[in-house]
C-alpha cells in the first residue's frame, strides 16, 4: 500500500540533480532545495572531472600542453588551440603569416557552426525533441569531415602550432567549405528554423523564461551568447580584435530580452555570421607558407602575458606567467562556461524544475571546460 | 479564450509543417553508413597509432635513436633504445615501445622526427579487453610489415 505523501506548505527537500544526468551533459551535480515543482534555491557542485589542466601545463613545454587545450572545451577545440597559440606567441614574439591566420579564422568559424549546431541538436533533445538532432547532425558530420582532412583529427583537434597551422588547406577542402556554406543555408529556413524556431512547443517553453539582466551577467562575468541575449555587446572578435578578424566585414548579434529565446536567437545569428567570415576568408585567401619561423625550444621572456578570444561559449583568456624557463611558471585559464553556470543558482531561483533544465540548456555548458 | 484559439491555430499549424517536413525528408537518400560493411574513406592525414618506417632497399628503421620523439611526447608514451653501429658511425635502433593507452595522438613525435622515421598508421578498428595489447612493439610491427612486403 502507498503511502501518500503530504508536505507542509513551508516544508522543503533537497533534490539531486546530477552527478549523471542526460539535461547536464557531462558530470555537473545541481543540489535543488525544492518547494514542490519551484526551486527555493539551486547550487551547482563541481569538481567531478577536475584533471588539474593549469598544473599539467606546468610541468610540460609550452608545445606539450597544445593536446590538452582541445580536451578541455571539445566542441569548440580549436578556439582553445588559438587561445593559447596566441598568448605563447605574445610571449615568444612569434611572427604568424597571413595565409596562415586565415586558415585559423576559417577552421575556428567552422568549428563554431560545429558547436552550435551540436548545443541546438543537445538543446532541443533536452526539451524532448529528437527529430532535429538527426538533422543537425548531418550537417555537423560534413563540417568534421572537412577539418579531418585538414586536421587529421575529428573532434579533439590539435592543429595550430606556435607561429602558424599543422597543415594547409587544399581546393578541395576550399570547394567542400563553400558547399557546405551553400547546403546549410539552403537548410537552415526550413529544417532550423520552420521546423523549430517557429514551432509552437519550442516557443512556449523557452520564451519568456529563464530571464537574465545585463546587470547579472555583468556581475557574475557571463560572456557569449548568454551576454549577448541579455542586450551586452560584447565580442571579442569585435571589441578586441585578434588575429585577422578586423579585416572581415560581420555583426554581432545581440537581442535585449534576456530570455532563453533570444539566447537561442542569439546562436542561430551567430551561425549566419560565422558563415559570412568564412566566405570573406576563401574569398581573400592569401597565398604564401603556413608555418612561420618559430625556435623549437621556447624560452619566453619573463613576465606576464594575456590575450583572449572567443569561443563558441563567451570569452576564453590565458593568463600566462614566464620566469625565462622551458616550462611555462603558471597558467590561468578563464573559461566562459563557469561564469556563465555562476549565475544558475541566482537566476534558477523561483523556477519549476522542467524550466530550469530549458535554462541551463540555454547556457550551452560543456563540463569538462568548467572543471578543468 | 481568443489566446486558447490562437493557440489552437498555431499549434495545429506547427503541427502542420513539422509533419510536411518530416514527409518530404522522408524520401531523401539514406545518409547514413553502415559502418561493418560499408568501410568510409579515409583521409591522407588520418592520425592512427604511430609506426616506423622502414629503408625502401633494407626494410631497416629509419630511425637514428636521436630520442627526439621521446622528448615531444607529452604524455611519455615512447620509450626506444639503441646501441651502436658495428659497420659505421651512429646507432641501430633495438627498441621501440609505443604506449598507446596513454597517447593523444597530438602528432608531436611525427613533427619532430628529422629523420622520416616516424608516421601514422592507418589502424582504426582497435579494440581489446586487455591494456597490455596497446603497448606496442613497434619493431616487431615493422618487421611484420616487411615480411608481407616481400
Amino acid at each position: 500500500m502507498t503511502v501518500p505523501v503530504h508536505l507542509r506548505h513551508d516544508e522543503t527537500f533537497v533534490l539531486n540533480l546530477g552527478p549523471q544526468h542526460p539535461a547536464t551533459h557531462g558530470v555537473l551535480r545541481v543540489k535543488l532545495t525544492m518547494d514542490g515543482e519551484y526551486i527555493v534555491k539551486a547550487e551547482p557542485v563541481l569538481g567531478y572531472i577536475h584533471r588539474m589542466h593549469e598544473k599539467m601545463a606546468e610541468n610540460g613545454t609550452f608545445a606539450q600542453f597544445m593536446p590538452n587545450t582541445a580536451r578541455m572545451d571539445y566542441l569548440h577545440a580549436l578556439a582553445f588551440n588559438h587561445g593559447w597559440a596566441l598568448v605563447v606567441e605574445k610571449a615568444a614574439g612569434i611572427e604568424v603569416p597571413e595565409r596562415a591566420e586565415y586558415i585559423r579564422v576559417i577552421t575556428v568559424e567552422l568549428n563554431r557552426i560545429a558547436s552550435h549546431l551540436l548545443w541546438w541538436a543537445a538543446f532541443l533533445l533536452d526539451l524532448g525533441g529528437f527529430t532535429p538532432l538527426l538533422y543537425a547532425f548531418d550537417d555537423r558530420e560534413k563540417i568534421i569531415d572537412l577539418l579531418e582532412r585538414v586536421t587529421g583529427s575529428r573532434l579533439t583537434y590539435c592543429y595550430l602550432r606556435f607561429g602558424g597551422v599543422y597543415n594547409d588547406i587544399d581546393d578541395e577542402f576550399v570547394a567542400g567549405t563553400r558547399d557546405f556554406i551553400k547546403r546549410l543555408r539552403g537548410r537552415m529556413p526550413r529544417l532550423y528554423h520552420d521546423l523549430v524556431t517557429h514551432n509552437i512547443i519550442l516557443i512556449k517553453r523557452i520564451k519568456d523564461i529563464g530571464f537574465v539582466t545585463a546587470e547579472q551577467c555583468r556581475r557574475y562575468g557571463a560572456t557569449g551568447p548568454v551576454a549577448r541575449g541579455s542586450g551586452i555587446d560584447y565580442d571579442i572578435r569585435k571589441n578586441e580584435p585578434y588575429s585577422v578578424y578586423p579585416e572581415f566585414d560581420f555583426d554581432v548579434p545581440v537581442f535585449t530580452e534576456g530570455d532563453s529565446m533570444a539566447r537561442y536567437m542569439v546562436r542561430m545569428h551567430e551561425m549566419e555570421q560565422s558563415m559570412r567570415i568564412i566566405e570573406q576568408a576563401l574569398d581573400k585567401l592569401p597565398g604564401g607558407p603556413v608555418m612561420g619561423k618559430a625556435p623549437k625550444v621556447l624560452k619566453p621572456e619573463a613576465g606576464y602575458y594575456y590575450s583572449a578570444v572567443e569561443t563558441a561559449r563567451g570569452s576564453l583568456g590565458h593568463r600566462l606567467v614566464c620566469n625565462g624557463d622551458k616550462n611555462p611558471y603558471k597558467l590561468k585559464l578563464r573559461s566562459p562556461t563557469f561564469s556563465n553556470l555562476s549565475l544558475f543558482g541566482e537566476v534558477a531561483e523561483g523556477m519549476l524544475l522542467a524550466d530550469a533544465l530549458a535554462f541551463m540548456g540555454s547556457l550551452d555548458l560543456v563540463i569538462p571546460e568548467i572543471d578543468r | 479564450m481568443s489566446g486558447y484559439l490562437s493557440d489552437i491555430v498555431t499549434g495545429g499549424k506547427s503541427l502542420v509543417t513539422g509533419l510536411a517536413i518530416t514527409a518530404r525528408e522522408f524520401f531523401r537518400p539514406v545518409v547514413t553508413e553502415q559502418y561493418p560493411w560499408e568501410v568510409p574513406t579515409m583521409t591522407p592525414l588520418f592520425r592512427g597509432h604511430i609506426e616506423l618506417i622502414g629503408n625502401e632497399e633494407t626494410g631497416e628503421p629509419n630511425c637514428v635513436v636521436c630520442g627526439m620523439c621521446q622528448r615531444a611526447c607529452p604524455s611519455v608514451c615512447i620509450s626506444l633504445d639503441g646501441k651502436k653501429n658495428e659497420s659505421g658511425k651512429g646507432k641501430v635502433l633495438t627498441r621501440y615501445i609505443l604506449d598507446f593507452t596513454k597517447c593523444s595522438l597530438c602528432g608531436s613525435c611525427v613533427e619532430s622526427c628529422n629523420f622520416n622515421a616516424l608516421r601514422f598508421s592507418r589502424d582504426y578498428n582497435l579494440a581489446s579487453f586487455d591494456k597490455n595489447d596497446f603497448t606496442m612493439d613497434l619493431m616487431k610491427r615493422l618487421e611484420e610489415q616487411n615480411r608481407c612486403k616481400r
